[in-house]
């Protein structure tokens, strides 16, 4: 039972990502694609987890812990980008 | 236990999806936002449980690192969509037409 449902999430986990790689393809403004590649991450986390969960091992959730705090400096640094127009000054 | 897991992953799923949902189908930067920020920390609240109690379950880990994530997650994402919106408005990125409010520009012709 576990094997069908976590299948099934990870498809429906890979069908959101790639819908959110439309708006980082056609997003009008910088900032959505920033919110979708964000959106992105996030789903890819989610991924980690449930692939953690069906191979019934404790060690992707590490992967998926630097996973989330890349995903939270990488979306810092393209706010400060977008309003400053430098990272570091 | 394999219920209860499964049904916490479909919850996950379902607010993962209506999150990209949201991204793909509302008109301007912020409702997007508005959509991705709120509905995408539901869902992975719910996949991280079932993780949580599925590896406790089975003895593999203490749930600690799982909480962990869960807990970054909830400080930093309402964090990184407030810095994103707060960028975009000031680089100008319009509201979608069809808004009634905008209580920051009033706020700023007041001051």
């Amino acid at each position: 039972m576990i094997a069908t449902v976590t299948l099934l999430v990870l498809s429906g986990i890979t069908l959101s990502i790639l819908l959110s790689a439309y708006r980082v393809l056609r997003g009008p403004t910088i900032p959505d694609r920033v919110v979708a590649l964000d959106n992105i991450s996030t789903n890819l986390v989610a991924a980690i987890v449930v692939f953690s969960i069906r191979s019934q091992s404790a060690l992707y959730i590490d992967v998926a812990l630097v996973i989330v705090i890349l995903s939270f400096l990488a979306t810092v640094v393209a706010a400060k980008y977008l309003l400053r127009g430098t990272v570091i000054d | 236990m394999e219920a209860i897991v499964s049904g916490l992953l479909l919850f996950g799923l379902f607010f993962l999806l209506a999150g990209t949902l949201g991204l793909l189908r509302l008109r301007d930067v912020y409702s997007r936002m508005h959509a991705t920020t709120k509905s995408t920390t539901l869902g992975m609240a719910g996949v991280l449980l079932a993780a949580l109690l599925y590896l406790r379950f089975l003895g593999l880990s203490s749930g600690l690192k799982e909480t962990l994530i869960l807990g970054f997650l909830f400080l930093t994402a309402p964090v990184g969509a407030h810095m994103i919106a707060r960028a975009a408005y000031r680089a100008g990125v319009a509201l979608w037409q069809g808004g009634v409010v905008d209580e920051f520009r009033d706020w700023q012709e007041k001051q």
